[in-house]
């Protein structure tokens, strides 16, 4: 527990310091996006890998967040974090509302069933030509601003995004190690018993459901703001299935893993750029090959490599971070 | 043409596509009932035998007959291959891990299909000329006919499978209960292949009868697997009439929705009615609940 | 305490039970015994709301919880542990019984993100009695321990603790004995009759017949779905319609 706190600190550190290693440009554009990621990724990890609930229709809960605060910022002349804060409750309620029934499946079911969610969302994106501007997306959405510092260029879009992403970490981290992580942790392993033990499966699904959601949808409107375009093409199925390879290449309850799953889905297609089209190939491989032989992922990878490298200290058991 | 002439005709379409997602929906549904699992991957099998008819026919000049066989053996053959390196040697198997490694596998193969043969759609010909046919009113497209009549064998050749012969048997045993199955000496990890062999060959058989219609290219399998699976859940993933029923519903009501309503909401339709049937009857149209076992 | 009247319970087309009414008396150690299939199992399950009978009633000190699901009973004092033990396995056995003490506390989902002061006090108070709970049951030095790695004995011991962190006032116990060694068993009967002294009424499912005549005060007897006896050990012991079930088509 205190590790994961240490481990932060020193992640933060790193975070905020490293654009001075960087001449900017192309590079930190790419770190823009990892935060991002990163904080849908560990949206994701709160539901997939904490709760056990599957979810592949997250990449709809992010492109609401960005068309909500688009429209409303573009179109009807709203300030932006205001409408960053009506697309995140917006979002809350209707993750909420949709919780309840969705929850009640479970495995296949509940994967198809998000998916079949996410798939309607997508295609409401590109049909409803009059609000999103259709396939060929919603332009010129205005920059967030603060007083006088607009969030236009790079090195600022950076501190922006990694703000939230660092602030979602920690609250992320917090809950692991809380009541509720445990409950959360508790329905994975066994949901007959965590209720029998008096823990509200159903409402605790939803809840966290519905705060994986809200979070998604901020990274939504960060994504609107920053970029300044969006297009339905960035929140289909197939950024859904990218979300969940991040958190289970990641590993699945790990908050530190979320953004190592994050980090790599983001510099693999950049690393990839030259033999185009191979990415899709590859994390196909990732998928299997991880969930076949590192079902803890890299994060679990990383820990039981540290272990085997320090000498054991006789009964200390480690908990996974 | 009047309003029931062009109901006659989206009825038409419709059950033609509808057969097709039955098809691919027993692929699902024979798959779960042996093993558990929904395979993410089913259609990818529908998307092989389509682009691998294309290349066989077009690309390689083959006889129609040669290429479309050769189209479902190939799209088998991937099938078993699929189950052999990815499902079978997972040592604890959950929910999770099985959609995570069917969907990794469906990317895969997608990707694969993408490399080989490039991202352009494919038409194939019809089986029989493009000469409409007038019928009952409408007119219907004889490749319609092909897709009814070679669903109809499909289905009846399954039925007889599963009712008459002792690997047919023997899989039912393993849906009702795979403990007990192998306790009387039924090889389970047998019958998890063969259903693996079996709904490949059927999703290819699909995707060749459907291919002349809707041309083919390395990304319809998505589409075609999802709206598969709404057959089947409508159907309660039976590997029987529940799902072929399940399947011709869907399609009726898509052909309906996009031709009264509108055209492009058309794919929404099927998951609208997924979603439905999930919340409110989640053990299909035709069957009653269960106690779940704790 | 707990009342049972006309339970009936049909899967399809078979019934697994069959109007069965008992009443478990407050304080004391009631069996439930009954061979493979006899339903023993499926009625545990209705009582704790995790199925809902075809028909029939459960009184819980006068109050009907018919159909009132387990997260409901647990607040109220009605826990179980299970046949095939349902550990919290990737977590530790301290994080288990802190499970166990959910709905003794109160911080939801934002003052747990947000690490509130209320939040912090809370956690430190729950970790004290999860730590208390494990020394009752004498697995203590198992504390940070993954559950997951434990041997099965001391599965039953953490199901054990993590039940009495609920509080119970009543405690439903499916097999508890099942797979543990004699010694096992014998610190098994120590611990069941601690919990009984702590005032928890008891009702045991069990196999081991010494263990059950033993501590039990009262026995109900189930066959094929149905109640064939109901008394005291001693009375359990030589009735006829019980010996032929167990020794007769045996
Ligand atoms: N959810 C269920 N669906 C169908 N049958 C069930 C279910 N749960 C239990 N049964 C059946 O009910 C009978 C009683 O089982 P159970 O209560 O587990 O017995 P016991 O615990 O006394 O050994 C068995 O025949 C079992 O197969
Ligand atoms: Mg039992």
């Amino acid at each position: 527990m205190k590790r994961d706190y240490l481990l932060f600190l020193l992640f933060a550190t790193v975070v905020l310091v490293a654009p001075a290693a960087f001449k900017g440009g192309y590079l930190l554009n790419v770190l823009v996006f990892m935060g991002i990621n990163t904080m849908l990724a560990v949206a994701l990890n709160l539901l997939l890998g904490f709760a056990g609930q599957i979810s592949l229709g997250h990449a709809s809960f992010f492109g609401l967040g960005a068309y909500l605060s688009g429209i409303l910022s573009t179109t009807y002349g709203f300030n932006p974090w205001l409408t960053m804060v009506i697309a995140a409750v917006a979002v809350g309620i209707l993750a909420f509302g949709l919780g309840f029934p969705i929850l009640k499946l479970k495995g296949h079911y509940l994967a198809m069933a998000t998916l079949g969610f996410g798939i309607i969302v997508y295609i409401v994106f590109n049909e409803t030509v009059a609000l999103t501007g259709g396939p060929s997306g919603l332009s010129g959405i205005p920059n967030l601003k603060m007083g006088s510092l607009t969030f236009d260029g790079d090195l600022k879009n950076y501190y922006l995004i990694w703000c939230f992403a660092l602030v979602t970490m920690l609250l992320a981290i917090n809950l692991a190690h809380s009541r509720i992580g445990r409950a959360l942790r508790a329905i994975h392993d066994s949901e007959v018993a965590s209720r029998v033990m008096g823990v509200n499966a159903r409402l605790l699904k939803v809840q966290v459901f519905a705060l994986s959601a809200i979070i998604s949808a901020v990274a939504g409107s960060l994504y609107a703001h920053t970029m300044s375009f969006i297009s339905p093409a960035s929140f289909g199925f197939n950024f859904s299935v990218e979300l969940v390879t991040m958190v289970i290449i990641g590993g699945l309850g790990s908050i530190f893993g979320s953004f190592l799953g994050a980090a790599l889905l983001t510099i693999l297609p950049e690393l990839l750029r030259v033999v185009q089209d191979y990415d899709i190939v590859v994390y196909g491989l990732l998928l299997i090959v991880m969930t076949m032989y590192m079902p803890k992922g890299l994060a679990g990878g990383i820990a039981s490599l540290a272990r085997r490298l320090r000498p054991a200290k006789k009964g200390v058991v480690d908990a996974q971070g | 043409m009047d309003l029931l002439q062009q109901l006659t005709q989206y009825a038409f379409s419709g059950l033609s596509t509808g057969a097709i997602y039955a098809l691919i929906g027993l692929g699902f549904a024979i798959i779960y009932n042996a093993t558990g699992i929904i395979n993410f991957a089913q259609g990818e099998f529908v998307m092989l035998g389509g682009v691998l008819t294309h290349f066989f026919l077009i690309v390689l000049k083959l006889p129609a007959g040669v290429a479309m066989g050769g189209a479902v053996i190939a799209t088998t053959v991937i099938g078993a291959l699929f189950e052999r390196l990815t499902i079978r040697p997972l040592k604890r198997p959950t929910p999770l891990s099985l959609v995570i490694i069917t969907i990794g596998g469906s990317i895969f193969i997608r990707g694969v299909a993408m490399l080989v043969w490039g991202k352009d759609t494919q038409s194939l010909p019809p089986f029989s000329g493009e000469e409409p046919i007038t019928l009952a009113g409408a007119t219907v497209m004889p490749q319609h006919l092909w897709i009814f009549g070679i669903t109809l064998l499909v289905i009846a050749a399954n039925k007889f499978f599963f009712y008459y012969t002792i690997r047919g048997k023997a899989m039912r045993a393993c849906s009702f209960n795979r403990t007990a199955a192998s306790l009387v000496g039924i090889d389970v990890r047998k019958m998890v292949l063969l259903s693996f062999v079996i709904s490949s060959a059927m999703g290819a058989m699909a995707g060749i009868i459907i291919a002349p219609l809707t041309m083919t290219a390395y990304d319809v399998g998505v589409m075609l697997g999802l709206k598969g699976f709404c057959a089947a859940i409508i159907g309660g993933m039976s590997s029987g009439f529940g799902t072929v029923l399940g399947g011709l519903l869907l399609g009726l009501l898509e052909s309906l929705g996009a031709g009264l309503i509108s055209s492009g909401y058309k794919d929404a339709i099927a998951f609208i009615i997924l979603l439905l049937i999930l919340f409110i009857r989640p053990q299909g149209l035709f069957s009653k609940a269960q106690t779940e076992r704790v | 305490m707990l009342r049972v009247e006309g339970i009936t319970q049909i899967f399809g087309g078979l019934t697994a039970l069959e109007d069965i009414s008992f009443t478990v008396a407050k304080g004391l150690i009631t069996g439930v015994i009954g061979p493979n299939g006899a339903g023993k199992t499926t009625l545990f399950n209705i009582i704790t709301g995790l199925y809902t009978q075809t028909s029939g009633k459960v009184f819980l000190e006068g109050e009907d919880i018919s159909g009132a699901p387990p997260e409901r009973l647990a607040p109220r004092g009605l826990v179980r542990t299970f046949q095939n033990i349902e550990m919290f396995h990737q977590m530790t056995v301290l994080e288990n019984v802190l499970v166990g003490l959910h709905t003794r506390s109160q911080s939801g989902i934002f003052s747990c993100a947000l690490k509130l002061p209320w939040h912090l006090a809370e956690e430190r108070r729950m970790r004290e009695e999860a730590l208390r709970w494990l020394e009752f049951c004498g697995i203590s030095d198992l504390a940070e321990v993954e559950a997951g790695a434990l041997p099965f004995g001391k599965c039953r011991s953490v199901e054990v603790a993590r039940a009495m962190a609920v509080n119970p006032r009543i405690l439903l116990m499916d097999e508890p004995a099942a797979g543990l060694n004699s010694r096992e068993t014998a610190d098994l009967e120590v611990l069941i009759r601690k919990i009984r002294d702590t005032g928890v009424t008891v009702v045991l499912v069990e196999h081991d017949m010494e263990l059950v005549m033993d501590i039990c005060d009262a026995i109900v007897v189930l066959n094929l779905g149905k109640k064939l006896a109901e008394g005291t050990p001693r009375q359990i012991q030589e009735n006829p319609a019980v010996i032929k079930a167990y020794l007769g088509e045996g």
